[in-house]
């Protein structure tokens, strides 16, 4: 038994991964085998062989901790006693939380509209021209660094150092206001303007996650629509508009919920770079302070709960999108 | 630039698919993608623009890997040529200044990393099937659930996670992280490929079925083949995630270097009060190196189209 | 020739990672145990260790904030308590430590040994987790009697039961100063905090920025702020008045700490004294606090407070000593109202075990004793003393660590724990270092700045 719970050599790991995907891959055989005796079973005995190992895992890892959070946030910080809506009032009533809220927002607009935009111009503009693979691998770069290499990565951008005799710039953006005569500015503590150059990093981040899914999206425009339109006479910016963007609407959907959703439980990019000061803070920071910092679970909770909630306009608009494309077929 | 007739915008990409009866030449599509394009150079200028605005911190960040701390902190990293004095110094210390041998954490990530990216990709295809393509009371209810969970930040899955972990005896394995980040990932696959499930013209779906196919062999014969594109999406993402990924890391597998994968490491290269920090930058461009690969690697999946060339029905 | 590019790059990288791949392949059996020890283990004398019996086959696990590099000299101290007595020390250093350790705690999977770095947190979790901390069995108590001052085993109780004795030891009433550029300029090092401001004058009329500060600490910001509040307190308003403001039996804004936030003020938010090298007042609160001082080698400012554990952030060609020197640095004592008022602002961290197996008792009792000070003092290069009284200060190897120590044990200076490690986290972790980055980044009023710290002192 020792043998598949504890590996320490590199064979042994290698040896552990291939028998853990092996089980797996045997596992789901056996049940698709079992739900493929065509005819006679009921197609929602197939569904559950296709879904059930789903179901199980997303109850366990994020149903019940889910629920769990939104029983906490009525409780007090151990979670022993009820504590009725304290929790919330509390959230709402701390000290700066409309910033805090107001940055969320913010956050949730710019950082999906702004990464879609960007990333799916890129990705129209680079299609199928002969620089696309190095085009695209660019720009899916900074998805690819670790959230401390990001940290770092701007550090380098914003840094602040006076203008004077002696003191060499070391932050880029800075550098650049000094040779074009401006004096040097701190980026990350003018709010409100703070908060925008934080979205910048996160944006950023986002582009190369939006231009991948939508490029893909993109080729899969039949061509024969893309020659109509064309002799219809449609060319560059109208053929976008008219062609492209309406083609990619599911595709674009799906790209701005993610990066929204996404967007709303980051806080390591305010963590690390302001420590939420300078009113730059956002709801998942403060839940991550209250839970694991402050350790006020409860609180905590209740922040988390109110993630849930600034998602739901999220979903609806889902919702909808997801009964127009029944309807259509 | 011409206005388009209503007409044509309205048309549903799946109902044209037909109507054009002959395949185009490579030659052709170059020419229909060259004209519109990137003729323009106002186009190819944005394109560039984004490119170097996208890259440029980055290289920033290279550059500075290979600069001593005390030029790091006294002067910027353009000022290289100025001040040539590179050093690998910065990488000998990410590599070799620990006394567990770096490959160790490597070895961890890979194994880590593989099951993680397999094993919710399977799941979420079969879970996406079900959803677009399978029939079955509240359907649309379960999906909008699955996809709602997103939103439920992994910090507040830790203690529960954990304390089963624990009761069942797995902690400090490698099976925690692979559970874990299997469920974590599925609510956004199974979104993501649900998607593109759903562009597959019914009418492929629909023709197997008079052939008398099962859902099972709908799903591996028909629909697999033409999500290449999107399951190579994913998986770079998927892969990029577990890859970077800290925090469950930290939790499920504690730092025991039997399991500790790369990001354990690399988090600590800064010391204990932050003074090394400047090592952070080796530790970030050794550890891109593998989802580069990953992600040149599978390139060519999603450039050659999502449905190209296949859809004849 | 694109693609060619393209091709070629992506051989390259893919050969990279096989490389690395082979690398580890050829010797995969690393655990990172501790089974390849120096060869100096020969030499070990087992004899202050038969207390502890044979604890062969034996495995204690460790849990701490300390990571690489300093983790290494950590590990290396335990040889002789795993070479005598067979047990294995399994250390795992994080930087998430206080995030994780209660994760840990509540999913109940603990260490054996945690070092909690803050008092205030080790009372939390003896409260939030009844039973799960183990008070320290005899020997280790009369280890902390024997070797450690009344104040640090206070700092490791709670209600009278001793939990945790102290490891390491830091002292933060420092300020750091180039020995050459006071001596180009004559200028003393000060005595009284009269004679320090007079300094600041001197050095602020000679047309230069005294003083360097940053606060800057990603998720922590703020702290070295919270830092000068606390020495400045302990100076204008004693240890009593400092001990009843951490209690909370004054309220955090009562009209001495007012005063001592003013007095701070003098400096840090006096135009003309900071932030040489670094900007405005403002620019206090995102100047990254490990660099703050590089403007005293460089000679753009003067004067810059912090703990001994700065010396760890100097560049490499920086030297650490009294003799004037080019690139020299040293570090006088911050200066009371008096020169024979001597109070000393100072941290560390606490041994605390969450088992009571025998041979986590005798890691425990090992790690109170003189023994480990001295085996620590041996393989640690600079950085590092402990409060235990049986550490021999010659076996230090920085001049900083020495006179730290020296402080610390002389019995005419009054030692006061960092104050922001013992409040609640909601203050302590949380009000505190934010009001004080508010107040220096908006130039908020000293009045609001503690008054909105005592409004978010937890209830219960």
């Amino acid at each position: 038994m020792d043998w598949f719970i504890n590996a320490d050599t590199t064979v042994h790991k290698f040896a552990l991964m291939f028998f853990a995907i092996f089980l797996f891959v045997v596992v789901m055989g056996l049940i698709l085998f079992a739900v493929d005796r065509p005819k006679r079973i009921p197609t929602w005995v197939v569904a559950l062989g296709f879904l059930a190992p789903t179901i199980l895992g997303l109850t366990f890892g994020l149903v019940y901790p889910g629920l769990r959070t939104i029983r906490d946030s009525f409780y007090d910080r151990l979670g022993a006693s009820f504590v009725g809506l304290d929790n919330y009032v509390a959230a709402f009533t701390e000290e700066q939380f409309q910033i805090v809220l107001r940055n969320t927002v913010i956050w949730v607009i710019t950082v999906p509209i702004m990464a879609t935009i960007i990333g799916l111009v890129y990705a129209v503009l680079v299609d199928r021209t002969r620089a696309e693979y190095l085009a695209k691998t660019l720009i899916f770069l900074p998805m690819a660094i670790s959230m401390v290499g990001a940290s770092i990565i701007w550090k380098f951008v914003y840094e602040y150092k006076p203008d004077q005799p002696g003191v060499n710039q070391t932050g880029l953006l800075n550098q650049l206001l000094v040779w074009v005569g401006i004096p040097p500015q701190q980026f990350l503590l003018n709010a409100p303007a703070n908060t925008f150059f934080l979205i910048v990093v996160m944006i950023w981040i986002q582009a190369g996650f939006a231009m991948t899914v939508l490029s893909a999206a993109i080729k899969a425009i039949p061509d024969d629509i893309v020659e109509a339109a064309r002799l219809d006479g449609l060319h560059g910016v109208g053929m976008f508009r008219f062609i492209t963007v309406p083609s990619i609407r599911p595709a674009l959907i799906v790209v701005v919920t993610t990066i929204a959703m996404g967007t709303l439980k980051v806080f390591d990019i305010v963590r690390t770079m302001t420590g939420g000061n300078f009113g730059t803070s956002v709801v998942a920071n403060e839940f991550y302070n209250q839970s694991f910092t402050i350790r006020n679970q409860g609180l905590g909770a209740a922040l988390a709960v109110i993630l849930f909630v600034l998602v739901i306009p999220l979903v609806v608009y889902n919702v909808r999108q997801l009964r127009l494309s029944e309807e259509i077929r | 630039m011409t206005i388009p007739t209503g007409k044509l915008v309205d048309v549903p990409p799946e109902d044209s698919v037909g109507v054009g009866n002959r395949r185009l030449t490579r030659v052709e599509k170059r020419a229909i993608a060259a004209k519109g394009k990137l003729s323009s150079p106002w186009a190819s200028g944005i394109a560039i623009l984004i490119a170097i605005l996208w890259t440029v911190p980055t290289f920033g960040l290279f550059i500075t890997s290979f600069r001593p701390q005390s030029e790091i902190q006294s002067s910027g990293w353009w000022t290289i040529l100025a001040n040539p004095g590179l050093t690998l110094d910065n990488y000998e210390e990410v590599l070799f200044g620990s006394s567990t041998n770096f490959a160790t954490y490597f070895v961890n990530s890979i194994v880590v990393t593989l099951p993680a990216v397999v094993i919710p990709i399977s799941l979420a295809l079969l879970a996406a099937y079900a959803f677009a393509w399978i029939d079955f009371k509240g359907r649309n209810i379960l999906f909008v659930a699955v996809f709602a969970l997103q939103v439920i930040p992994i910090q507040v899955t830790l203690i529960p996670l954990l304390t089963s972990y624990v009761q069942w005896g797995l902690s400090g394995s490698f099976w925690t992280i692979w559970l874990s980040h299997s469920i974590f990932a599925l609510p956004l696959a199974i979104f993501l490929l649900h998607n593109f499930m759903k562009e597959i013209p019914a009418s492929l779906v629909e023709a197997a079925r008079v052939d008398g196919a099962g859902h099972v062999k709908i799903f591996f014969r028909v629909l697999l083949p033409l999500l290449a594109p999107a399951i190579a999406s994913f998986a770079i993402f998927q892969f990029l995630w577990v890859w970077n990924d800290l925090l469950v890391a930290l939790t499920f597998a504690g730092g025991s270097t039997n399991v500790a994968p790369l990001t354990v490491r690399i988090a600590e290269l800064s010391g204990t009060r932050g003074s090394s920090w400047y090592l952070l930058s080796a530790g970030a461009f050794i550890s891109i190196i593998v989802p580069l690969v990953v992600f040149l690697a599978l390139q060519r999946y999603f450039v050659r189209g999502l449905l190209a060339g296949s859809v004849k029905g | 020739m694109k693609r060619m590019t393209r091709r070629s790059s992506a051989a390259l990288a893919t050969g990279a990672a096989f490389a690395l791949l082979l690398a580890a392949c050829s010797d995969s059996d690393d655990g990172g145990g501790s089974s390849d020890s120096p060869a100096a283990s020969g030499d070990i004398d087992c004899a202050p260790f038969e207390e502890y019996g044979d604890l062969s086959g034996t495995t204690v696990t460790v849990y701490t904030s300390i990571v690489a590099p300093e983790s290494e000299q950590q590990t290396d101290s335990y040889i002789p308590f795993e070479e005598c007595t067979g047990a294995e020390i399994s250390y795992e250093g994080s930087r998430e430590f206080e995030a994780q350790l209660p994760v840990r705690l509540s999913a109940g999977t603990p260490p054996d040994i945690a070092y909690i770095p803050q008092p205030g947190f080790l009372r939390s979790l003896v409260a939030d987790f009844p039973g799960k901390v183990i008070a320290a069995p005899q020997p280790v108590i009369d280890n902390a009697t024997e070797f450690f001052s009344e104040e640090w085993v206070g700092y490791g109780s709670v209600d009278g039961t001793l939990y945790a004795t102290p490891l390491g030891a830091n002292v933060k009433s420092f300020v750091w100063y180039s020995p050459q550029q006071f001596e180009d300029n004559s200028w003393e090092v000060p005595t009284t905090w009269d004679e320090l401001m007079t300094l600041t004058q001197d050095i602020a009329d000679s047309g230069a920025i005294p003083w360097c500060a940053g606060i800057e600490s990603g998720p922590a910001t703020g702290w070295p702020a919270t830092d000068w509040l606390e020495d400045v307190v302990l100076r204008t308003a004693g240890p009593e008045v400092y001990d009843q403001w951490v209690d909370h039996t004054i309220p955090f804004n009562d009209p001495q700490i007012v005063e001592a936030l003013g007095a701070v003020g003098d400096i840090l938010r006096n135009p003309d004294y900071v932030n040489g090298g670094l900007g405005d007042v403002s620019s206090i609160a995102t100047a990254p606090w490990n660099e703050a001082g590089n403007g005293i080698p460089a000679g753009t400012c003067s004067l810059m407070r912090a703990a001994n554990f700065y010396q760890a952030n100097w560049p490499e060609d920086v030297t650490v000593s009294e003799d004037p020197q080019e690139n020299g640095v040293y570090a006088f004592y911050l200066p009371a109202v008096s020169a024979d008022d001597k109070p000393i602002l100072g941290a560390g961290e606490f041994v605390t075990a969450f088992s009571d197996r025998p041979e986590v008792a005798a890691f425990q009792a090992y790690l109170s004793s003189p023994e480990w000070a001295n085996e620590k003092a041996k393989v640690t290069g600079q950085g590092w003393f402990s409060a235990n009284s049986g550490l021999d200060p010659s076996l230090l190897q920085s001049p900083i660590d020495v006179m730290a120590f020296e402080l610390l044990t002389d019995p005419e200076y009054t030692f006061r724990f960092d104050g922001s490690d013992l409040m609640p986290a909601a203050v302590g972790a949380g009000s505190f270092w934010t009001q004080m980055t508010d107040w220096i980044a908006t130039g908020q009023s000293d009045e609001e700045t503690l008054t909105n710290i005592e409004n978010s002192w937890p209830s219960s």
